[in-house]
């Protein structure tokens, strides 16, 4: 049988053409600008990471590139194909961050109706469901009604259905919020595993260890990206610095902290304090916690210090 | 009122239960937790940590054991415990079409708060919230972060010596969750007792003491440093550079390696300092292949701890 020649060229097109395209996406809801002019990439195979302030527009980018939600400008494009196309719809699988699942129906019968839904033969579906409990750890648990399971165990039964049809290309609208460290860690490895066999992922979260474990990741805020890049080469391009505060009174050297414009962000790190500091104010910083009894000891910048630090330029 | 004598704790639990049918969601878990502490309440998902709230607030009756909460029994006085008590619940509890300031007083109107004095008190909470101005605002508008801050100015409108907070930083962004943290600080410092549910442990760091809840026990209960000292005796390292994730296959084994895991883009391990060091794990990962190679010596955290009680190995060890 012979092509068309044209619609050959477009398959082919369609094959060479990225995971995921955004391109000048925007929408906005009233006086609500959420996506504003927002453009990036995914590769085939690569593990992208969405992160950003909430209200961001991740959510909105990642509805509008599940096709939908109606844009008011710009394309998205999945596969080659627009993103609201039917025909590729049933390549691509999508967790919503509000996942709603039957609640009168147990752990099980949950399962069970999501592999019909994605016509799932009766093999894989065993192989991945039990896969998926035992990373879940919802095993025990199969016959237990939804609506009776804790909040935690009740999103990994939401991920666990989302999970079982493996598409080619896969949308995680903060997956693991709501999960314990535990079963975050597996889950990660999990997704490693599948962008190993050659899926696309694009997931949002909130989580910056979680953006620290993306092949590339891009810093959203105000509808837009800010920053685009793979986390060690961003983390490389840190424009502040990372400090340890050592010895002190916590709540004095915090109140010290709060009063110092060039500090952008502290948090405990065990009984230390961990702050991002604008770069070349740290001996000037030094001298004021001095009294304290303070010292500040240099720290490798980790993702959640460049995200703080660059949101909080941003809305400063 | 039956107001505690000072010094005298205001949760008290003893031997606190909850059975669901058969299986045991709460199982004889006893602890105190004084004026103005922050407490943790750490565990798995299903561990039981929102069940053992909803019976400390009154909203769920122990199956056996007692607790009292600001000086009032649970099981007999629920009602009197829920106008001492503040709850933020995991599930959402604002009505997302209504305007901030209709929330609020809404919340004020449930706990018999009325006209000027309570539009008086919401206007000083959307203030301590960070919410000043946004009266108007639709409640499902504002991002999650500033939707917490407002559940929680709705669950401390009627000055409550107790607050609960179940995950209320779940789904929260890093700037907005530290904004959260310093009111739950500032709270505390004003002398209501914060009780705290979170899966974020480095944020778990600010409460004065932790509880660790597996399987409806609680199996730990101390300060974070005191959690460090008797979980970790290990030393934890800090892995960095190229290529390490297939070099660390190589570790798993060593002679002296406790636990190699995944930690961002690089490894965090657990040795026997006796028999290995530093040095040594930088060499086995450049043998195997990493470059650039930077260990570094960490202080063990509370992810570490979390990992020595409820991860798979410590598991493994309670059933044998
Ligand atoms: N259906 C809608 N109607 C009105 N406003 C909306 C709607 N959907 C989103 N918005 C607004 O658009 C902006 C972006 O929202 P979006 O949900 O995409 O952000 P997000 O980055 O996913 O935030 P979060 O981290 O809180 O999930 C927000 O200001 C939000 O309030
Ligand atoms: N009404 C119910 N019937 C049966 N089991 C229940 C019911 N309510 C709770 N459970 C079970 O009790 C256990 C503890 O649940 P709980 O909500 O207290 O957990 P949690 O520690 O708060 O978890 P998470 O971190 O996921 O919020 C779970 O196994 C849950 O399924
Ligand atoms: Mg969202
Ligand atoms: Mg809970």
């Amino acid at each position: 049988m012979e092509l068309h020649p044209e619609r050959g060229e477009a398959v082919r097109e369609a094959d060479a053409a990225p995971a995921l395209s955004a391109r000048g996406l925007s929408r906005r809801f009233g006086a609500v600008t959420a996506l504003d002019g927002l453009t990036f990439e995914v590769a085939r195979g690569e593990l992208y990471g969405l992160v950003g302030p909430d209200g961001a527009g991740k959510t909105t980018a990642i509805r509008a590139l599940a096709g939908l939600i109606r844009l008011d400008g710009g394309e998205a494009r999945v596969l080659g194909l627009a993103a609201d196309d039917h025909a590729v719809r049933e390549r691509v699988g999508l967790m919503p961050q509000q996942f709603s699942l039957y609640r009168d129906l147990s752990v099980g019968e949950n399962l069970r109706f999501f592999s019909r839904v994605f016509v799932l033969p009766r093999e894989v579906y065993r192989r991945r469901a039990e896969r998926l409990l035992e990373i879940t750890r919802l095993g025990p648990f199969l016959d237990r009604r939804a609506d009776a399971l804790s909040g935690g165990m009740y999103k990994k039964l939401a991920l666990a259905c989302a999970l079982l049809h493996e598409p080619e290309v896969l949308l995680l609208d903060e997956p693991t919020n709501g999960v314990d460290p535990v079963s975050r860690r597996e889950l990660w490895a999990l997704l490693h595993e599948f962008v190993h066999g050659g899926m696309t992922v694009l997931v949002s979260t909130p989580y910056m260890d979680e953006a620290e474990r993306c092949g590339r990741v891009g810093l959203m805020n105000r509808g837009r990206l800010l920053l685009e890049g793979a986390p060690p080469a961003l983390i490389a391009g840190f424009r502040d610095e990372a400090y340890e505060v050592r010895g002190g009174e916590r709540d004095r050297v915090e109140a010290e902290l709060a009063r110092t414009a060039s500090v952008r962000a502290a948090s405990p790190a065990g009984e230390r304090l961990r702050i991002v500091v604008a770069r070349g104010a740290a001996p000037e910083l030094a001298r004021s916690l001095a009294p304290l009894g303070a010292t500040l000891a240099p720290v490798t910048p980790d993702f959640e210090d460049l995200f703080l630090s660059r949101i909080r330029e941003e809305d400063a | 009122m039956s107001a505690p004598a000072p010094g005298a704790p205001v949760i008290e639990a003893r031997q606190l239960t909850r059975r669901f049918g058969s299986f045991t969601a709460v199982d004889a878990v006893s602890f105190e937790v004084e004026r103005g502490e922050i407490f943790g309440y750490l565990g798995a998902n299903g561990a039981g940590k929102s069940t053992t709230i909803r019976m400390l607030n009154g909203l769920l009756a122990p199956t056996s054991g007692t607790a009292r909460v600001a000086g009032h029994d649970v099981a007999a006085d629920p009602d009197s415990v829920k106008a001492s008590i503040g709850y933020m619940s995991q599930k959402f509890s604002l009505y997302l079409d209504l305007p901030v300031m209709e929330n609020l007083l809404f919340f004020g109107g449930a706990y018999g708060l009325f006209g000027k004095a309570l539009r008086v008190r919401a206007g000083e909470l959307l203030e301590l919230t960070g919410l000043a101005g946004q009266d108007a605002a639709i409640t499902g508008s504002l991002p999650g972060g500033m939707r917490q801050r407002l559940a929680l100015a709705g669950a401390i409108l009627h000055r409550p010596e107790v607050v609960f907070l179940d995950e209320p930083t779940a789904g929260v962004d890093p700037v907005a969750r530290r904004a959260f943290w310093r009111l739950i600080r500032q709270l505390s410092s004003g002398g209501t007792t914060v009780f705290v549910t979170t899966h974020y442990l480095d944020e778990a760091e600010y409460c004065r003491r932790i509880g660790l809840m597996v399987d409806g026990r609680l199996v730990a209960l101390d300060s974070p440093a005191g959690l460090k000292r008797t979980w970790v005796p290990d030393r934890v390292l800090v892995a960095r550079g190229q290529g390490l994730a297939g070099a660390a296959a190589a570790l798993a084994g060593r002679d002296g390696v406790r636990s190699v895991q995944p930690f961002g883009a690089g490894l965090h391990l657990r040795v026997d300092p006796a028999r290995l060091d530093e040095a040594g794990v930088g060499r086995i990962l450049s043998a195997a292949g990493a470059r650039e190679v930077v260990v570094d010596r960490a202080e063990p955290s509370l992810e570490d701890v979390f990992l020595a009680v409820v991860g798979r190995e410590a598991r493994g060890e309670a059933v044998t």
